[in-house]
């Protein structure tokens, strides 16, 4: 089981794939995500998002302020942008 | 070469020069339809998502949110109206203002005063010959617009929704915008809604049974930093496809003037041919009747 993640901006998708877990900050801290998380809204802070994809390579996104939404494994990150 | 002829030909030759521009502005909107498309299918990944959570927080029925109630007074209304910056498009900007002055209308039956604020540089002089009042402009983004500059005017207009509208001058009940949707390459339509007090838009991508959220860290801080965003979204994605409609209402326009330039050339075309001709038997009758003349002048004379 892998989780399908997706990073969108405004302005476009900057991630879509698989992943093993997903790490990110909110409001209260870091914030690990595995395969069968409930469903959650977040607030993310400006900080780092650390994918690591099914393909054991890991990638890290910078995220000013978003948020983060799980539901069925699947997770989307709305970031306002990102590089 | 008479002087018919040659008003005719003058004229020929400014309306090709006219035809080439037009032909140049079409080309050029054409061009720019296509990347304002894959724009607004670039933003929608981010408002399906956001719309999603919007909606899932928002049913989440024990949140009570300023910026999701209605206000019990409501004095004003505050009126976004997406307009573009240069002519040459046809009716894109004037159907808009009239989409806007309805609205206003239908506002001020229920008694509440509108508070315009106006994207576009026509909308604004509109607004200015008439002597009306704009709480604010924005002008020079309509044909190229940034998720910064849906940013800014979002911070504004949740500015004066969050004041009260009975006790703030500059308050606001309720946020609408008037923008035109970009069906298809053929049909825009200019069109007036709501965004607050909160009318959640069902979102085009896959819908289905919303789930129970957990809130982190609670519902409402999430909702706090939610709906500015959902604002903002919205607002992108009105600039977004009133840049793509205002592309192509000025692609059709350029289409059509065009296509008269045509007609016109051609017509013109006709009447010098007509002229010369004309000019021509007219030579002849006047040589043929100075021949006549002359030999009969001769034949007097002997």
């Amino acid at each position: 089981m892998a989780l399908r993640v997706e990073v969108v901006t405004p302005e476009k998708k900057i991630f879509s794939g698989e992943a093993s877990m997903v790490r990110a900050r909110t409001l209260e801290g870091d914030l690990g995500i595995l395969p069968g998380h409930t469903s959650l809204l977040g607030v993310l802070v400006d900080g780092e998002v650390i994918i690591k994809e099914t393909s054991g390579q890991s990638t890290t996104f910078m995220i000013n302020g978003g948020f983060l939404s799980v539901n069925n494994n699947r997770v989307s990150i709305l970031g306002e942008s990102s590089n | 070469m008479g002087a018919q002829l040659r008003i005719y030909r003058r004229r020929i030759r400014s309306v090709k020069a006219t035809k080439k521009i037009t032909k140049a502005m079409e080309l050029i909107s054409a061009s720019r339809i296509v990347k304002a498309q894959q724009r607004v299918n670039a933003s929608t990944p981010y408002a399906n998502e956001l719309t999603r959570a919007v909606t899932a927080v928002a049913s989440f029925a024990s949140v009570d949110h300023p910026l999701t109630s209605f206000e019990p007074n409501p004095k004003r209304a505050a009126v976004l109206l997406i307009t573009a910056d240069r002519g040459m498009a046809g009716a894109y900007s004037s159907s808009a203002i009239k989409e806007g002055d309805q609205l206003i209308a239908a506002l001020r039956q229920r008694g509440l005063d509108a508070q315009v604020y106006i994207v576009g540089r026509k909308g604004v002089s509109y607004y200015k010959f008439r002597d009306r009042a704009i709480a604010q402009s924005w002008t020079g983004i309509s044909d190229n617009p940034t998720y910064a500059a849906a940013r800014e005017i979002g911070q504004e207009l949740i500015k004066a929704f969050i004041a009260d509208s009975a006790t703030d001058p500059d308050g606001v009940a309720e946020l609408h915008v008037v923008y035109t949707e970009f069906r298809s390459m053929v049909t825009q339509e200019a069109l007036a809604k709501r965004m607050l007090p909160l009318e959640v838009v069902e979102s085009t991508g896959p819908a289905g049974l919303l789930p129970m959220y957990e809130f982190e860290p609670t519902a409402e801080s999430v909702l706090d930093a939610l709906l500015p965003k959902y604002v903002e979204a919205r607002i992108y994605n009105a600039l977004l496809q009133s840049a793509a409609s205002e592309h192509a209402a000025r692609r059709r326009a350029m289409k059509s003037a065009t296509d008269n330039a045509d007609e016109l050339i051609k017509s013109f075309t006709r009447r010098a041919n007509a002229a010369r001709q004309a000019e021509i038997t007219q030579e002849i009758s006047e040589i043929v009747g100075g021949a006549d003349a002359l030999a009969s002048a001769m034949a007097g004379s002997e």
